[in-house]
This record gives structure tokens, C-alpha cells and sequence, in this order.
């Protein structure tokens, strides 16, 4: 099979490099080369970017155990019509990836059953239950890129600090979903505020986030490992962070289009395809997180995609899961917002935030278009208008609440190891 | 002004004149409840479920009877004999209750939106019984009722309301059908159990109850609850009643008119002094047999609507 392609033409944007100049790429055998394979194919690039493959560091999978809502399969397939090429797996699964065996199943079902690179992390704690350490030198041994108890929080300071100091062993980053359970309460579903007081609906509070943003910090400065606080949606996480940064302790934090594009309004009318988990939160949080984008405090943009069966959702407000779906949408409203409406940042920036900047705080050798790695290739028009139709996504999870969105900006073609796994549709 | 909704979901939808005609009709129909036949052909030949998933004596019963002098036939469902006891969703529960042609769904339910989730998806009317902690309509309703019908105006009436107000369904039905009338509401208790986002519905909000009691028209005091305490609200019943409980030191420095009322089941000695409660400013069983006026009002008004056709 030949895996050797040439692009030409197109405005190649490879932030690791620095390079940003309209050019030609060659890829060979499936990694990039200085220059074209003999026999290679040869694609038109004119009037598009050219950019190192997407890279989604938060996405759930479903597999093993929870196939009613997504599969390997399905899941990749989603990325890569959302422009993605690699997707950072997490551990919720049904049995929890807590131990190498599943590990490898993992890896196996993406082998056979995926079109995008899968890169799966591991828990923290057995069963993500927050008490016991998992096996995580396994794991380790086994690939994974990470490890994280997301959608739980590890609660004891002290296990967290254990799990940063014995990952750190390995050079794995720990990745936490911040949140403190005694301040958010069991019942909580949605951002304490105007909106829940309104909809009588109990409230996570911005605090709740914030105190373990700050736990982060000083445990990343303790252990050296590295700490990167997901899916920030508060203002003052973004403040700590940006403190955090500055002293050159090794916290990290991402982004995700949500709670960029949404606030707590959006669940007026009880709309559960408006439940996350953290929460959408209010106009002054935006303007901070885009603040934190802005300036680098926030180097990571990722999906948190998490698909759900339409009969899951369609119940009671208290009683859906927390989640959207993300991969298919994720770069219109990234370009959309930051690009178009907002003007945050440059398409560079906006490049290396879903590129360079998690792979190298998941040391994968990918995230670049410098010859020698792997041919991963996004060809992006970040001007291309169209419209969310979730009936239309490859992901099993219709979940959204962008559906009808007119957004500017799509991923045209995604390319892994110099093979097309994705065109727009004409 | 026509009555254009098959539901009744919450005060916060409807405008000033919705519910100003929603308490016209109650006026009328409270007639109907002092003949010595009580019953007029209102909805006869319709059917209304009582969907109640979480329990209700008083306000099941009410509806129950509202139901019932308004002709229909009433069926009464529990929470803990329906199927969702074994698993069933609520969706699947509604679509077989339409299935046996209800035309109207009173639903009660620990989960605040589950009104609405019903009434978007069936053909059915539906009207809340009291939803978690968001609303509770009908005693909004039967509340500003029984202020208009004591004082004879809503607007420009100083209300006070008093105690759990954060977890309170009734305090919010209360606050909308209030400032929606004009009303001056003030929302009284610890910081704890009344959050400052309460601020932005337009209402007033203090700590200290002594400091605004002399000027209230009226003092709707809620229930508190054990629950409350257990999960630190407040450190105990003895100290709330000191500084939130309407005993009768504090009666005595009412306005001689002002009215005193509680959605009930009173907790006496604790929010409420039993003395009080029975006293002269009390409007508690008035409240009662309004709200059973109001209801057969609202029933009336949403069972008059025809059908959605595509649900």
C-alpha cells in the first residue's frame, strides 16, 4: 500500500517549526520527508491550510462496556470528520481502564476497528474511586500517555499527591478534572447561579473548581509532575493558573468549545444537551477563559467528546448524563469563535493548541510536520461556512446543543501516516 | 384576554394578565364550591391523571376535588405503584398514560423541569403539581389569590417571605405571580437557605426579620425542614425559631391587617407559633379552600384548549 502523498500549494502552518508559508509537504512511506517519494500521489492545496494532524487530548470512547453510546470505531471515524488524527482516550469505560489488560484490548480494538491514531490513559486510582493507586507502571509499560480519574476527582490531597509523585516516575502527566465533591455535592447539575436558582436546580460553584486548580498547583510544585487541569470553565481556575505559570510550576490547562460558546442560559427550558459536567458558567467566565487563551495561560483546546444515547438524554434534567458530543464540531466553533468572532488568536496559535502543544505534553512523536514523524495531515479552511447537522455525524451521540449552528471553519480533509481517512462532502 | 396554553408549567411563563384571568376564574368558580351542589359540567367527559412520583396528601386531594366538581373522571397514580418503580422512564410512563387518552396530567415530581419535559412531549395538558425545587404554581397562584381577596389589590403590597427559600418551589411560584402583580416582596432568612441570586428577581432581600416585620402587609412563612439542619443550613430548630419563627412577641408587632399565611404542613413552634397560626392574622385554612378555586381554574382553563396535534 502506498503511503507516500504530496500537498502542494496549500498555506502550511507548522507551529513546532515556525514555519508558516504557502508550500508543498511530502510524505513517504507515511512520515514526512524532505522531499517527494517517487510514485507519490499528488493533492491540491491551493487556498487551504495545511497543518499538522489535529490532536484531541479528551475524548471518550465508550469502549470497552458502553457501545449504546459509542464504539472505537464509531468515535474514530468522528474524529477524523472533524479533522482530528489522534484522540487522547479516557479511562471511564465499563470495566474503568485501570489496569494493563484493558489497556491492550484498547489498543487492539483501535488497531482493528479505527481510522485515527488512539492514545489511551490510564486511571489514577483503582476504578477511578479515588483510594487506591492503580497499577500505573503497567500501564505505563502498556502505552498509555497519561493518567487521569476524569469525570471523578480524586478527593484525598495526600493520594493525589502520591499518584503525581510515583506517575512522575514514568514521565506521565497526571490530568485532573478539578473538582471538589464536598463543595459540589452529589446533587449538583449545572453552575450555581442565577439560572439554577431560577430553574431550582442545586449548583456547582465556581469554588469547587478553583480549590482543586489551586490543590494542582501546589502539588505539581512539590512533585515536579506534571499537572493539567481539564476542561477549565471558571474564571478564577484561569487567575490560579496564570499564577501558577508565572512562579514556572508545571500546570497546564485546556479548553473546551463549550464553555466558550455557552453560559448557564443555555439550560433554560431544562435542555439536557446543556448538562456538563464542569458546567457551562456565565459571560464573565468566557471573556476569562478567552483572556487565558489569549495570553498562553491556556495552552490546550481539546473536546471533552462524550457521546450519549439519545433515550439516555431524553429524561428528567437530574437524571441525564453529563456530556456533549465534540469531535465533529469542535474546529467551527474554534475557528468560528476565536478566529472570526473574537479575533483571540492567529491561526497559527490556533493551530499549535490542537497540535504541538498536547503532544508534547504527552511526549508523542507527533503534532508536527518536520520530516521523520508520523505523515498525520489536516487541511483546514478556516473560512468554509456551514451548518451543524447532527443527523450527519459519523459519532453515534446526536448530543449537541449546536445543532443548526452556522459556523465558519472545517477541517476538509483529514490524512493519518499519508492515507485519506476523511474528505468533506462535496 | 384568552387562554391560549394546554399547560400550566410555571409562573415565570406566563404574563400579568395570564395570571390576573387565571384568578378571575378562580373568583367565579369559588362561587361554585359555597352551592349546595357543588359541581358544574366544566370538563365532563374528560379524564385527568393525578401522576404523583413524589408524595402529596393535601395538594393530590385538592386537585383530586377540583377534578371532580369540575365533572371529569379522575385517576390517581403513585409514585410507588406505577411502573417507574420498575424502571420504566417518564417519557415511556406519559406516552401510555395519553395512550389511555388522558386529556389532562397533573404531575408532581422530586425533579425540577419534569413538567415541562412532559409537556413538550405529549398532547396532553399538563400542569404541575410542584416540581423539586422550582415551582409549585397553583400555590403561587392561590396565595396572591388569597391576598387580593383580603386586601383587595396585589400591587404595591409589602410581602415578606420567610425561611428555606433556597429549596422552596413555593417561594419561587410566590415571587413570580408577586412582582409579576406589583407586589414588594422581601425574602427574609440566613444567608444560608436565601442566596443573593434571589436579588436578581427583583426582590429585596434581609437577615434580620424584627427589622421588617412592623412594615409587612403580609408574612408567608415555609416550612422548614429537618433535612436542612442535618446538612448545616443552620445549627438548629431552637435557634431558627429564635430569630425566624413568627411566635406571638413578634404577632404583636404586626399591622393590625396584616395577613399571616403557610402553604403547610405547618411545623408549629418552629416557624410558626400554634398560637399565631390560629390567631387573628391567620389566613392558613383560607389558603386551603382557595387553593381548591384555583386549581378547578386552571384545570378549566388548560382542559379548554384543544389538543397539540403532533406531539
Amino acid at each position: 500500500m502506498s503511503r507516500s502523498l504530496t500537498i502542494r500549494g496549500g498555506r502550511v502552518i507548522d507551529p513546532a517549526t515556525g514555519r508558516d508559508e504557502v508550500g508543498d509537504i511530502f510524505i513517504a512511506d507515511g512520515k514526512f520527508a524532505p522531499a517527494p517519494a517517487p510514485g507519490a500521489a499528488e493533492l491540491d492545496a491551493r487556498g487551504l491550510v495545511v497543518c499538522p494532524g489535529l490532536i484531541d487530548m479528551h475524548v471518550h470512547l465508550r469502549e470497552p462496556g458502553q457501545g449504546a453510546k459509542e464504539t472505537i470505531a464509531t468515535g474514530t471515524r468522528a474524529a477524523a470528520a472533524g479533522g482530528f488524527t489522534s484522540v487522547v482516550a479516557m479511562p471511564n469505560t465499563n470495566p474503568v481502564a485501570d489496569h494493563p489488560g484493558i489497556i491492550a484490548w484498547m489498543e487492539e480494538r483501535a488497531a482493528e476497528a479505527g481510522v485515527v491514531n488512539v492514545f489511551p490513559t490510564g486511571a489514577i486510582t483503582v476504578g477511578s474511586a479515588g483510594e487506591q493507586l492503580a497499577p500505573i507502571g503497567a500501564m505505563a509499560a502498556a502505552g498509555i500517555v497519561a493518567v487521569t480519574d476524569d469525570g471523578h476527582c480524586v478527593q484525598s490531597h495526600e493520594v493525589m499527591r502520591r499518584a503525581a509523585e510515583y506517575a512522575g516516575m514514568f514521565g506521565l502527566p497526571v490530568l485532573d478534572h478539578c473538582q471538589d465533591a464536598s463543595l459540589a455535592g452529589a446533587e449538583a447539575v449545572m453552575h450555581e447561579g442565577f439560572w439554577s436558582t431560577s430553574l431550582g436546580l442545586p449548583g456547582w460553584p465556581r469554588m469547587a473548581e478553583e480549590i482543586i486548580v489551586a490543590r494542582d498547583a501546589m502539588l505539581s510544585e512539590a512533585t515536579g509532575t506534571k499537572i493539567h487541569c481539564q476542561h477549565l470553565s471558571s474564571a478564577g481556575s484561569v487567575r490560579l493558573l496564570r499564577e501558577a505559570r508565572a512562579r514556572g510550576i508545571a500546570l497546564s490547562g485546556e479548553v473546551c468549545p463549550h464553555h466558550i460558546a455557552l453560559t448557564d442560559e443555555a439550560l433554560r427550558g431544562y435542555d439536557t444537551n446543556a448538562k456538563m459536567n464542569p458546567p457551562l458558567r456565565e459571560e464573565s467566565d468566557i471573556e476569562a477563559l478567552l483572556g487565558g487563551i489569549a495570553d498562553g495561560t491556556v495552552g490546550i483546546l481539546a473536546t471533552d467528546h462524550a457521546p450519549h444515547a439519545v433515550y439516555e438524554k431524553e429524561v428528567e434534567f437530574a437524571a441525564a448524563p453529563f456530556g456533549i458530543v465534540g469531535l465533529e464540531t469542535a474546529v467551527g466553533i474554534f475557528c468560528e469563535i476565536l478566529l472570526h468572532r473574537r479575533k483571540v488568536v492567529d491561526l497559527p496559535r490556533l493551530v499549535a493548541m490542537l497540535t504541538v502543544n498536547p503532544a508534547r505534553l504527552l511526549a508523542l512523536d507527533r503534532g508536527t510536520l518536520a520530516p521523520g514523524a508520523p505523515g498525520d495531515v489536516t487541511l483546514l479552511d478556516p473560512d468554509r461556512p456551514w451548518v451543524v447537522d447532527k443527523d450527519k455525524f459519523a459519532s453515534k451521540g446526536r448530543n449537541t446543543p449546536f445543532h443548526g449552528w452556522e459556523l465558519r471553519g472545517r477541517a476538509v480533509r483529514t490524512i493519518v501516516g499519508g492515507s485519506t481517512v476523511w474528505e468533506v462532502p462535496a | 384576554m384568552k387562554w391560549t396554553r394546554k399547560d400550566l408549567v410555571a409562573l415565570s411563563d406566563l404574563s400579568a394578565e395570564e395570571i390576573t384571568l387565571i384568578l378571575d376564574t378562580a373568583a367565579e368558580f369559588k362561587g361554585v364550591g359555597q352551592r349546595r351542589l357543588k359541581k358544574v359540567p366544566s370538563l365532563r367527559g374528560k379524564t385527568l391523571v393525578n401522576f404523583f412520583v413524589e408524595a402529596s396528601t393535601r395538594t393530590r386531594t385538592s386537585f383530586e376535588l377540583a377534578a371532580v366538581r369540575l365533572s371529569a373522571d379522575v385517576v390517581n397514580i403513585a409514585a410507588n405503584t406505577s411502573s417507574l418503580s420498575k424502571g420504566e422512564s417518564l417519557k415511556d410512563t406519559a406516552k401510555n398514560l395519553e395512550a389511555l387518552a388522558a386529556d389532562l396530567i397533573v404531575l408532581r415530581h422530586s425533579a425540577a423541569g419534569a413538567p415541562q419535559f412532559l409537556a413538550e412531549r405529549l398532547r396532553a395538558g399538563v400542569v404541575n403539581a410542584g416540581d423539586g425545587s422550582h415551582e409549585h404554581p397553583t400555590q403561587g397562584l392561590l396565595d396572591v389569590f388569597t391576598i387580593r381577596e383580603r386586601l383587595g389589590r396585589v400591587g404595591g403590597v409589602k410581602v415578606g417571605i420567610v425561611g428555606d427559600i433556597r429549596f422552596s418551589r413555593v417561594a419561587r411560584s410566590n415571587i413570580q405571580a408577586l412582582t409579576k402583580l406589583g407586589a414588594e416582596v422581601t425574602l427574609i432568612g440566613p444567608p444560608t437557605l436565601v442566596p443573593r441570586e434571589f436579588s436578581r428577581f427583583g426582590v429585596r432581600i434581609t437577615h434580620s426579620l424584627d427589622e421588617v416585620l412592623g412594615e409587612l402587609d403580609v408574612v408567608n412563612l415555609l416550612r422548614i425542614q429537618h433535612e436542612r439542619q442535618k446538612a448545616g443550613y443552620f445549627p438548629g430548630t431552637g435557634e431558627y425559631a429564635s430569630l425566624f419563627g413568627l411566635n406571638a412577641a413578634r404577632a404583636a408587632r404586626l399591622k393590625p391587617e396584616a395577613l399571616v399565611m403557610h402553604p403547610g404542613p405547618i411545623h408549629r413552634g418552629v416557624e410558626l407559633d400554634g398560637s399565631v397560626a390560629d390567631g387573628p392574622h391567620s389566613v392558613i385554612l383560607d389558603q386551603v379552600t382557595n387553593g381548591l378555586a384555583v386549581r378547578m381554574a386552571v384545570l378549566y382553563l388548560c382542559g379548554s384548549v384543544p389538543p397539540k396535534e403532533e406531539a
